[in-house]
Order: C-alpha cells, then structure tokens, then sequence
C-alpha cells in the first residue's frame, strides 16, 4: 500500500497504483494521474472512466471486449485514449481495482 | 418426456396416463450433461422421474485429447466414441438441434419442431469456437496455414500439416478471454517443442506464445512458475496482443494497437462463445454464457433453471474438471430445491488442471474463486502426491491416466477421489 496526492487529496494505492477506495475519485484526480502517464483527458475519455465506474458498481467483470461493445468507444479507439494496455490504465484513471481474468 | 404439439399420438399417450410424471431436461450431452443424467438417473425414482437429454451430435469427443493430435500421439479414433454409450438405461435420449428456450413457460423448443416441457432444467450447452468473430481468420490461409487445435477436424489437419513442415515460424495466438481449458495453449507450445526437437529440427522452428493476458498465464505465482518454463524451452511470449484481425497476404496477425507478429504456421485459439440457442431464449450475456450464481450454480433469473459446465458465466476455468467438481454441488442443489429446501451447497471454482510439459512430464495446479495456483504437493490418494507447479513425470502419468479417467468415471458420473471443494493440504503458502 502506498499513499498519493492528487489534486489536493491523499488517496491510498495499491502497489500498482490503483485506488483501493474507489469512492476517493473524482474528476480532478482523474485529470492529474492522466497527466503523470502523458494523456491529457477529454470528454471521451471521462465518458469511458465513468463506464468503467458504473460496470465496476455492478460487480460486473470488465473486458476490453465489453468496453469495446459500450457504444461509447470502438476497441481500437480504446487504444487511441489510452495506449499501451487499455483496460489496465483506464481502470488506474478510474479509481477502481486492477482488473483481473478469472483463468 | 412428455412431447407436446406436433405428435398427436404422444398427446393421446399422456391423456392415457393418469400419473404425471415430473420431468427433468438436460440440454446437451457433452461433458457436463452426460454426467448429470448418469448421476441423476441414480438417485431419482423412476416411477416419479422422467429424465431426458438432448444434443444435436451423436459423437462424444474427448476434447482435451485434440492437444495430443497434432503431434500424432493420438488420432481421431483415440477421441470419439458414441454419445448413447455414456447415457444409462431409463433416461430418454433425443438427437436434435435445441432452437429455444422459453423460460417463463418452462418449455424448449427442438429444430424439429417438438416441444419439450420440464420441471427442472439442466443446461450444459458448452461453449464452442467461433473463428467467424476474426477478420480474415477463415480465409484463404484457413486450415492450410492456419489451423484450430479446438476442434477435432482442426487438429487433424495440423497434424497432416506438421508431418510435412520443414520448419519456419510457428505462432500460437489466443484471440480472446475467457477460453475453455486455459492451459491448453501453454501445453501446446510444450508439446510443440518436444515433438520438433525429436523430429531433429528445433534450431528451424520459432516458437511464439502470443496472449492477450498480461503474462503467460492468469495468477501471479502459476504465471511466473509457466513463464520460466517456456523461457527454458526457448519459447517466446507476447503479451497484452489483442488481436483484431489476420492479414492473410502478409501472413500476420495484427492487434487492435497495430501490432504485427508475421507466422508460416498459426495456431489459433479462436473467440470462444456460448452456443446460439442461450441467445435466441435471451439467457445469456454479451458472449452466450449464462448468467449463474456462482455458488449454487443456479441461473440468476429463474428458479427451475441449473447450469453446469462451460455454458455458465462462472468466474473460473471452462473445464472438464471444474464441471466434474461443480456437479456435485448442483446435484445437492437440485436435490433440495426438489424438496422445496434452501440450496445450501456452494461451489468454490474449484479446477485442477493436469498441465501437459512435453518429454514425458507434466505440472498441475489446483485453484478455486478466491486462491490461486500455489506450488506445493496434491494429495490424491492411492496414486498422488502430485507436485503442484512443478514439472515431473508422474504428473505427465496424471494427465496420461485423465483419459481413462474421464470415460469410465467422470461421464459415467462416479466419484473421483477428489473434493468437490478445493482443499488447502498440501499447498505451499507464498507471501
Ligand atoms: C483442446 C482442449 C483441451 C482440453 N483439455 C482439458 C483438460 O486437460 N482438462 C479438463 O478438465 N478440461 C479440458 N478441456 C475442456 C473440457 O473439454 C470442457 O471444459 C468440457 O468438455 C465442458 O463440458 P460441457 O459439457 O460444459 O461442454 P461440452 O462437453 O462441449 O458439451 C456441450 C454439448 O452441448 C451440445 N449442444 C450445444 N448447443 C446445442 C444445441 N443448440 N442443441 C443441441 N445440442 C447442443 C454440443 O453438441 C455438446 O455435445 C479441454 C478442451 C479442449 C478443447
């Protein structure tokens, strides 16, 4: 566990980076974690974090696939908001857990 | 099985006959569904029960045996047998396309036109692949330089295939999550190396392992103990490939970020989905598996409704083992539902998983919903201990003995002596 600063608020990390209080997110932080991995947030990509938050309050397991299939991005979209590993970084911008497979 | 609408005769059957009988449906007969009606056919009074199966092929193939075929060590002949030898006497079996299920009635449609009508109904439709799903996957290069080890007719191909090849780069490529038997792949690979190193020419053959998982497998420690396996044997991993289509004049894969891996041989894993019926009877999720309570293993929307095997959306390995483990949870589960009692039962996940190495050996690694794979020994009495993430012989022997195994006691619904729910003896504890 680590602890970071974002936007005037200490919030708790895992190892990863990823929050472990998800309802420590807001906006504001969303837009300065972006900036430390070069993205510079836009609406679209809001859109997408706040898919990602309602999908993961429903306890559902989130795929690219699924994302992919929102209507608010196609997958290779995806990969233009947030290169590299997709799921994996939107899901650190979101304040939400790593996502895992479930082998 | 009370068959209603286009049979007259039946109809007049029924009417003839004062007892109703209550009915149990089981859709497919596949791994999951063989064993449910054998163990249920056991228990359940035949005055008092009626239980039919339904599947729309009358072969039974022995699915992890496709890994083998490739490599010769098994063939056709080694993996089919006739689906009607595994159902026991007293449960109906019916050969036909299941076209609907209509949930709120209680009732499921056949591509013949009959209606099935049911008080409890078990679906073990599977999962199957659909190379369909990705661009330029059945193409010119399909099953000529392209080739699906999942299916019976892919494997047998490739082996025709490899029997002739001089060497080149072979790619293996799973396209997308989840897949049926997650270790399926990695033994490839394995098995790959072994078999081009006995034919003499390993030094002209290029492994590659592509993966669109963030390492060779799932969970941290099993990922770590398979990734230095493949690194021993030479084998190259890609992950985070999210492949979106095959490129068939450059003879590559291309994924969704524009990443190329060019091949002269591709092993595909193709997207993996439900079958078309949990669509049509709107039982499914975005990918055809039906939406289960992880524990119960009863469907999320209706009460008369169990789903066993790989057509649910459980949050483990689509495997024959975890269908094995899972069984018996839904059979006590049915049990007391029939009863009108609680389903007290709860399934775990748990899947243990034989993972073939090459050269003679294997590995084993044993998991459910909220543990890992750890290393450690497997205690399996009589025969075990088997080393858990560790690479010996006598686990190659655990996979040999598998095939034995499943047509004489998993299909015919007999006890292993294993738990159903996973057991920590034995693990290693990390951290
Ligand atoms: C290459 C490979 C290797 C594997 N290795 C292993 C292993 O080592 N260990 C292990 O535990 N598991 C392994 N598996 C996985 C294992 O085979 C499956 O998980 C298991 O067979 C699942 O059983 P099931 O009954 O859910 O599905 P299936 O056995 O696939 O049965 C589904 C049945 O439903 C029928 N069906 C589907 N739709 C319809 C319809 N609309 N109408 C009528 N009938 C229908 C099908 O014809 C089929 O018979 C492997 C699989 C593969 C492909």
């Amino acid at each position: 566990m680590a602890e970071k600063n974002y936007a005037g608020k200490t919030v708790e990390v895992s190892d990863e980076g990823y929050f472990v209080n998800p309802a420590d997110w807001n906006e504001e932080i969303a837009k300065e974690m972006a900036a430390e991995v070069g993205i510079e947030l836009t609406d679209k990509h809001l859109e997408v974090l706040k898919y990602l938050r309602e999908q993961f309050e429903t306890g559902e397991a989130l795929t690219i696939r699924k994302v992919g299939k929102s209507g608010i991005v196609d997958i290779k979209g995806l990969y233009q908001l947030f290169p590299g590993g997709p799921l994996k970084i939107s899901s650190k911008l979101a304040g939400i857990p790593k996502p895992t497979s479930c082998v | 099985m009370r068959r209603v609408g286009i049979f007259a005769s039946e109809i007049f059957n029924d009417v003839l006959n004062p007892v109703t009988m209550k009915r149990i449906l089981i859709l497919g007969a596949g791994t999951a569904g063989t064993m449910m009606a054998n163990k249920l056919r056991k228990v359940l009074d035949r005055d008092e029960w009626e239980i039919t199966i339904v599947d729309k092929h009358r072969t039974h193939y022995y699915q992890p045996g496709f890994l083998f075929i490739p490599f010769g060590i098994y063939n056709k002949q080694d993996v089919v047998k006739p689906k009607a030898d595994f159902i026991p006497p007293g449960v109906k079996m019916v050969f036909s396309e299941v076209d609907k299920v209509e949930a709120e009635e209680s009732k499921v449609r056949l591509a013949d036109g009959s209606v099935l009508l049911y008080d409890y109904l078990i679906i073990a439709t599977g999962t199957e692949t659909r190379p369909d799903q990705t661009p330029g996957l059945v193409d010119k290069l399909w099953r000529k330089e392209i080739f699906d080890f999942y299916t019976v007719d892919g494997a047998v191909e490739l082996q025709k295939f490899f029997k002739q090849w001089e060497g080149g780069k072979l790619v293996l490529a799973i396209t997308e999550l989840p897949y049926k038997c997650p270790v399926a792949p990695i033994e490839f690979v394995c098995l790959a190396d072994a078999y081009f190193t006995e034919k003499g020419i390993r030094d002209k053959v290029d492994i590659t392992f592509v993966t669109p998982l963030a390492g060779a497998f799932t969970k941290p420690i099993a990922t770590k103990m398979l990734s230095e396996l493949l690194a021993e044997k030479n084998i190259k991993v890609v992950p985070d490939f999210y492949l979106e289509k095959v490129d068939n004049e450059k003879k590559a894969i291309v994924s969704y970020d524009e990443q190329e891996i060019p091949f002269d041989v591709l092993t595909i894993v193709p997207m993996n989905m439900g079958n078309s019926v949990i669509e049509r009877s709107g039982l499914g999720d975005d990918m055809n598996y039906v939406p289960t309570d992880k524990h119960t293993l009863r469907s999320e929307k209706y009460e008369n409704i169990f789903v066993l095997g790989d057509a649910a959306n459980l949050p483990t390995s689509k495997a024959g083992s975890v269908a094995h483990f899972a069984a018996e949870i839904l059979f006590e589960n049915l049990m007391s539902a029939i009863e009108g009692r609680p389903l007290m039962a709860k399934f775990d996940g748990h899947a243990n998983c034989y993972i073939e190495t090459g050269f003679g050996k294997g590995a084993l690694i044993d998991f459910n919903y909220d543990t890992e794979p750890l290393p450690g020994t497997f205690p399996l009495p009589g025969i075990g201990p088997f080393g858990l993430l560790k690479n010996t012989k006598i686990n190659h022997y655990g996979k040999v003995m598998f095939r034995w195994m499943y047509w004489h006691i998993l299909l015919r619904g007999k006890e292993l002596p294993i738990d159903p729910l996973m057991t920590m003896a034995g693990k290693k504890m990390i951290k």
